[in-house]
């Protein structure tokens, strides 16, 4: 027997959900040296989360997610560094309302699509951002990133300091705010309605489903989510750079979802806080082999421990209780 | 004018040197997705290794160029048999994610390995000497080799469309593609087909890397950084299409010889553009079957 996970689980929040934010929580005050990666790692939980949405439970495999994220941090960096607005809040919601416009207008595009012409379409709208950000040096900084963003107080009271105190604790409520979002939609008829497309799309669109209406919706809240994500990590650096737009960051972003398990809330939790940590520790002391570790887990998870660190978990909790 | 007339001459005459080479290395990816419907991203891997094995031919164990070109087949034709019979063959009927993430893993594996190997720098080519020249045609200078690339892709080509038209196991793989399970049930083993079909695709990419190791230079990031030109080919051509992806090729060739020549300020901008609007005219690509 498998453990029930998705919707299939009792929807009802247990304590042990509550787990991830003491952990947050206890971070803040335990190691405040680590608050910089450890607001970076938050950032990209929200990212993973986003892409979770869209493959792990819409099943729209995508390789090209990060040009949200991308045009999340590029409409922050831009809007402060080139504009002048600096109310953190005010970023956010700009950011998420670009990144809505461009996943309802790519969703079109893609959805019309299936299987490897949507993955190129992915890959080329991601490629088509990156290569807007690279050569519109005016604007964007191109290849030397964008200096220069300032970020004001949040709510015109805290203000962003050295040691990330701040941009922990703001990255940390965005978080727990969209995971409560997604959280409800998934255990929504919506939500099951998005599982069931990933699992017989034909049949869905058989007993009277608008297919492409929901996926549109949920590529789009998605869309926003990863543009949010995109706009925290601005705000963090207080810099934008290349490397968080186009093909790479998105390879990483669905690396991670995989690694921590895909198809369920926490394997989006899970996943960047492993990859992300593990990076801060080897890829500076390994550099070449980095991208082997990377590579050979990947292909582990894949053929053998389908459903990633948690889906590990899993079984030795089922293991464990046939056994008893 | 009659500059931009021999301007014209020269985008053509590098686009169309250019998008053989895509041709030769994507038309493997086009007919193996179209038969097993693997989402394999990993198909510059076997570009970059018959890169590889020509450079080092080459340069250390200076071995004669049409040698050199013909084992960047062979090795990397048997080299995937192998990838094919210890890897590939868990993921044939996997879900388009794992078979995503797989092939993602086999790009970090190789490009790790490229890294350890020889470095992050680019490979210089050593072409012998009578590739070096260039020919004079109709009062223009062509550089020799890649006319060299033209002729021998264009051989190549014509070899590869006559033996899927004309011959058994070519009509085999066109029974494949149009519907497994009936060729299957007649008796076609599609496994063995599809291995067979897989190692030439794979060897001609090998081939067609170490053909335009000169255009496309060769670098451990060689998969990841190419995969969007590769897959705009087979999209844009239509998948399981033996002939859609020449056009596609043909056509990203010259666009972006084009656009690198008059407007290199907006990089590669067009091509996705065009791509996009081309799959939004025809999702199934030019000449596609199947999504």
């Amino acid at each position: 027997m498998s453990k029930l996970v998705g919707f299939q689980s009792n929807p009802r929040l247990k304590i042990s959900e509550l787990i991830p934010w003491v952990l947050a929580l206890a971070v803040f005050f335990v190691l405040p040296d680590y608050l910089s990666l450890g607001a970076q790692i938050l950032t990209y939980i929200l990212f993973a989360l986003s892409l979770d949405l869209i493959t792990g439970y819409a099943g729209v495999v995508t390789l090209g997610h990060a040009a949200f994220f991308g045009v999340g941090a590029y409409t922050c960096g831009i809007l402060s560094a080139k504009v002048g607005i600096t109310d953190p809040l005010l970023l956010l919601l700009m950011s998420a309302i670009v990144c809505g416009l461009l996943g309802i207008s790519t969703g079109l595009i893609i959805l019309r699509t299936q299987k490897l012409t949507q993955l190129m379409l992915t890959l080329a709208i991601a490629a088509l951002c990156f290569e807007v950000a690279n050569k519109a040096t005016t604007i964007t900084g191109g290849a030397d990133g964008l200096t220069g963003v300032v970020i004001g107080p949040i709510f015109g009271l805290f203000k962003f300091d050295f040691l990330n105190k701040t941009a922990y604790l703001w990255c940390l409520g965005i978080l727990f705010i969209f995971w409560y979002l997604v959280r409800r939609l998934v255990y929504s008829p919506f939500g099951i309605t998005l599982t069931g497309i990933k699992e017989n799309k034909q049949r869905m669109q058989a007993i009277g489903v608008p297919v492409t209406s929901y996926l549109l919706k949920a590529y789009t809240f998605s869309a926003i989510i990863a543009g949010v994500a995109g706009a925290l990590i601005a705000q963090t650096n207080q810099f934008v750079g290349l490397n968080l737009i186009g093909f790479e960051p998105s390879g990483e972003i669905l690396v991670m979802l995989i690694l921590g398990g895909v198809g369920r809330i926490y394997g989006a939790f899970v996943g960047p806080l492993v990859f992300l940590v593990a990076q801060d520790f080897l890829a500076k002391q390994f550099p070449e082999y980095w991208n082997l570790g990377i590579g050979l887990m990947l292909l582990i998870v894949v053929l053998f421990a389908k459903g990633g660190v948690l889906g590990i978990f899993d079984k030795v909790t089922v293991f464990r209780r046939s056994s008893k | 004018m009659d500059s931009f007339l021999a301007a014209v001459v020269s985008v053509l005459f590098y686009g169309v040197a250019y998008g053989m080479v895509l041709y030769v290395i994507s038309v493997g990816l086009s007919i193996t997705m179209g038969m097993m419907g693997i989402a394999n991203l990993a198909h510059g891997v076997f570009a970059m290794c018959g890169g590889y094995i020509l450079v080092t031919a080459l340069a250390k164990y200076q071995i004669p160029f049409p040698i050199a070109l013909a084992l960047s087949f062979l090795i990397v034709a048997f080299f995937s048999v192998f990838l094919d019979r210890l890897l590939y063959k868990h993921i044939y009927d996997a879900p388009e994610l794992e078979q995503v993430l797989f092939s993602i893993a086999l790009i970090f594996i190789s490009i790790a390995i490229a890294r350890l190997i020889y470095g992050t720098l680019q490979q210089p080519v050593m072409l012998p000497e009578y590739l070096k020249d260039q020919f004079t045609f109709l009062g223009r200078d062509f550089p020799a080799y890649r006319v060299f690339i033209i002729v021998f892709s264009a051989i190549l080509i014509a070899t590869l469309w006559f033996g899927v038209e004309n011959t058994k196991w070519g009509a085999m793989v066109r029974a494949t593609v149009d519907n497994r399970p009936m060729a299957q049930s007649i008796g076609i083993n599609t496994k063995l087909l599809f291995s067979i079909t897989f190692a030439v695709g794979s060897g001609l990419a090998g081939m067609g890397g170490a053909l335009g190791a000169e255009i496309i230079a060769i670098q451990p990031t060689y998969p990841f950084e190419q995969l969007v030109f590769f897959l705009i080919v087979v999209a844009v051509g239509g998948l399981g299409s033996l002939k859609g992806p020449f056009f596609a090729a043909l056509l990203i060739g010259v666009l972006d010889t084009a656009c690198k020549y008059w407007i290199p300020e907006v990089g590669a901008f067009f091509i996705y553009i065009v791509t996009i609007g081309i799959l939004l005219w025809r999702p199934l690509g030019l000449m596609g079957k199947r999504a």
